[in-house]
C-alpha cells in the first residue's frame, strides 16, 4: 500500500477512537444531566431525604461525603507527601526501594472492596474506632495513599537536579535544598495529584460501605465516631436497594449529579490551584 | 610565579561502581591562578572538578581513594563538613541553573541558608556579588525580574555572582562557557581573569584557545590519567607529551 495511504489510514483509525471515547462520555454526562437536573434544586441540596428516602433532599449525604474527605485529607496527604519526600529524596536507589516503590504502585490496583475489608478489620474493630466517619476516612485513606505517593514522587522527578545541586553547592544542607529550592517548585504538582486521589476517594462507594456510611440517618454526624450518609452510598441504595426503585430514579441521578459536579469541581480546583502556585512561582 | 599551593592533590583515584575513571592523579592547584583542566569528552575532567567540592557525593556507587588536600585538610577526611567545604568551594555549572526567583533572590540565597539575617548586609553583598561578577549594570533596574528571564551569558555570570555571594575561596568552573554564544563567551573569559585577583579558580573546557587565553596552569587528562601539567604557555608552546601536543593541536578529541 502506498505509504501516504497507510498515513491517512492510520491518522483516521486513530481519530476514530477519539471520537467514540468522546461520544461515550458525551451520553453519559448527557443521561446524568437531563434526568438528574428537574430535581436539583437548592432545597434539594439542603433538606434531609424524607418518607422514606423517597421525597426531599439529600444534604446529609453532602455533609456525611465532606466530613470523610475531610479526614482522608488530614490522614493521607501529610503522610503520602512525606512519605514520596523520603523515598525521592533520601532513600536513594536500591533494591529495597525499588521494592517499596512497586509495592506502593501495585497498592492503588488494589481492589477499593478489598480496602473496604482491610478498613472493618482494622479500623472498625481492632482498633475499635466502631463504624463511624473516623474509620471510612482512614480506608479511604489507604486507598489514597498510593496515590498520593506516587503524584508526589512524580512531582518531585520533575524539579530538575540543577536545583539540587546549585543549592547544595551553595553550602546549602540536604534538608535546605529540598525546602528551599525543591517543595516550593513540586508543592503544585504535589496538591493537583493529591486532590484527584482525594476526589476519586470522594466517589467511592465500597470502603465506606462496611465502615461507617449508614443508609439512612435522622440527623447528621456530631462528632468522628458518629456513622453518616455519603453520596456514593446513598446513590447505591437509590439506585438498587430501595423499596420503591422507580419512583426514587430522580432523586439517584439527581444524586449522581451532585456527586459528578462535586468530584469535578474538587478536579477543576486541582487544576486553578496548579495555575495559581506556578504563576506565583514565575514572580 | 610566587603563588603558594592551594590543593594538593595526592594519588587520587576514584570510581563509579567498578569504572576506574581517575587513576593516580597528583598535582597541585595554586592559589589565585587560573587553572584550566582540558582533555577528550569522557576522560574524567568533569569528575575531577566534582570531587573538589564533594558533588559526587550525590551519586550513588561512586568510591574516592587518595587525598586531595586544600590548606592542609583532606577533603575526604570523614570528619569533614561538606556543607562548609562548599562554602569554601563555590561552582557554576555547565548549563547556567539560575532557580527560578528574582535575580536579587538567586544572589541572596546562599546567604540565606547561611543564616545571614541583616537585610542592609544582603542588599550590600548582592551588589558585590553582581557587581564583581560584571552583570550589575545590565541588572540593577531589574533586580525583582525572575533569573530565568535573562539571556544566557547573563544567566551565567549570575550564576558566577550566586557562587561569589558566599565569599568562596575557591571557584570551579565546570565548561561554564559552553552553552553561550562568542560574545557572551567573551565577556565570561574577561570575568574570569578579573576574578583570579580574589578567587583560585579551576575550569574545565573543552576549548582549547579559552585555556590557552584565560589560565595560567593547565592540566592535561585523558582516559582518566593526568598526562601533562604545567604553566598554560609550556603546555601549549612546548608539551613534553607526543600525546598532548597531538590533542591541543587538534589532531584528535
Amino acid at each position: 500500500m502506498n505509504k501516504k495511504v497507510t498515513q491517512v489510514l492510520g491518522f483516521n483509525v486513530l481519530r476514530l477512537c477519539m471520537v467514540i471515547v468522546v461520544c461515550i462520555l458525551i451520553v453519559i454526562f448527557y443521561d446524568i444531566i437531563t434526568k438528574g437536573w428537574g430535581i436539583v434544586s437548592w432545597e434539594f441540596l439542603i433538606k434531609p431525604p424524607k418518607n422514606g428516602m423517597t421525597e426531599g433532599g439529600i444534604f446529609p449525604a453532602i455533609i456525611g461525603t465532606f466530613y470523610v474527605t475531610l479526614i482522608t485529607a488530614i490522614f493521607a496527604v501529610p503522610l503520602g507527601m512525606g512519605c514520596a519526600i523520603y523515598l525521592n529524596e533520601y532513600a536513594g536507589d536500591s533494591r529495597i526501594t525499588r521494592l517499596i516503590r512497586m509495592s506502593i504502585r501495585n497498592l492503588s490496583g488494589v481492589p477499593s472492596i478489598v480496602f473496604g475489608l482491610f478498613g472493618v478489620a482494622l479500623f472498625v474493630e481492632m482498633l475499635g474506632l466502631g463504624t463511624s466517619i473516623l474509620a471510612a476516612g482512614l480506608t479511604l485513606g489507604l486507598m489514597t495513599l498510593p496515590w498520593t505517593v506516587t503524584a508526589s514522587e512524580e512531582a518531585l522527578k520533575a524539579v530538575p537536579k540543577s536545583f539540587r545541586e546549585g543549592s547544595l553547592a551553595l553550602g546549602a544542607t540536604k534538608w535546605q535544598s529540598i525546602r528551599t529550592n525543591v517543595l516550593p517548585y513540586a508543592i503544585p504538582g504535589m496538591l493537583t495529584g493529591t486532590i484527584l486521589g482525594l476526589a476519586r476517594a470522594a466517589g467511592e462507594t465500597a470502603p465506606i460501605l462496611f465502615t461507617g456510611a449508614a443508609f439512612f440517618l435522622p440527623f447528621l454526624p456530631k462528632a468522628p465516631t458518629d456513622q453518616f450518609m455519603a453520596l456514593p452510598y446513598h446513590l447505591y441504595i437509590m439506585s438498587t436497594q430501595h423499596h420503591a426503585i422507580t419512583k426514587v430514579r430522580p432523586i439517584a441521578y439527581g444524586t449522581a449529579l451532585v456527586l459528578i459536579t462535586l468530584v469535578f469541581l474538587m478536579n477543576f480546583s486541582a487544576i486553578i490551584l496548579r495555575y495559581h502556585l506556578r504563576k506565583l512561582k514565575k514572580e | 610565579m610566587d603563588s603558594h599551593v592551594r590543593i594538593e592533590v595526592q594519588d587520587f583515584n576514584f570510581y563509579y561502581g567498578t569504572n576506574h575513571c581517575l587513576k593516580n592523579i597528583s598535582f597541585d592547584i595554586l592559589d589565585k591562578q587560573v587553572t584550566s583542566i582540558i582533555g577528550p569528552s569522557g576522560c574524567g575532567k568533569t569528575t575531577f572538578l566534582r570531587c573538589l567540592n564533594r558533588m559526587n557525593d550525590l551519586i550513588v556507587g561512586t568510591r574516592a581513594e587518595g587525598t586531595i588536600l586544600i590548606d592542609g585538610e583532606d577533603l575526604y577526611d570523614k570528619d569533614l563538613d561538606v556543607v562548609d567545604l562548599r562554602k569554601k568551594v563555590g561552582m557554576v555549572f555547565q548549563k547556567p541553573n539560575p532557580f527560578p526567583k528574582s535575580i536579587f533572590d538567586n544572589v541572596a540565597y546562599g546567604l540565606k541558608i547561611n543564616g545571614v539575617k541583616d537585610k542592609r548586609f544582603i542588599e550590600r553583598r548582592v551588589e558585590e556579588s553582581l557587581k564583581g561578577a560584571a552583570l550589575w549594570d545590565e541588572v540593577k533596574d531589574r533586580l525583582s525580574d525572575n533569573g530565568l528571564a535573562i539571556s544566557g551569558g547573563q544567566q551565567q555570570r549570575l550564576c558566577v555572582a550566586r557562587a561569589l555571594a558566599i565569599e568562596p575561596e575557591v571557584v570551579l568552573m565546570d565548561e561554564p562557557a559552553s552553552a553561550l554564544d562568542p560574545i557572551a563567551t567573551a565577556k565570561l573569559e574577561e570575568l574570569i581573569v578579573q576574578l583570579k585577583d580574589k578567587y583560585t579558580i579551576v575550569i574545565v573546557t573543552h576549548n582549547m584557545q579559552q585555556a590557552a587565553r584565560i589560565s595560567d596552569m593547565t592540566a592535561f587528562f585523558m582516559q582518566g590519567d593526568l598526562i601533562e601539567t604545567g604553566k598554560t604557555g609550556d603546555i601549549f608552546t612546548k608539551p613534553k607529551k607526543t600525546i598532548t601536543e597531538e590533542y591541543i593541536t587538534g589532531r584528535f578529541g
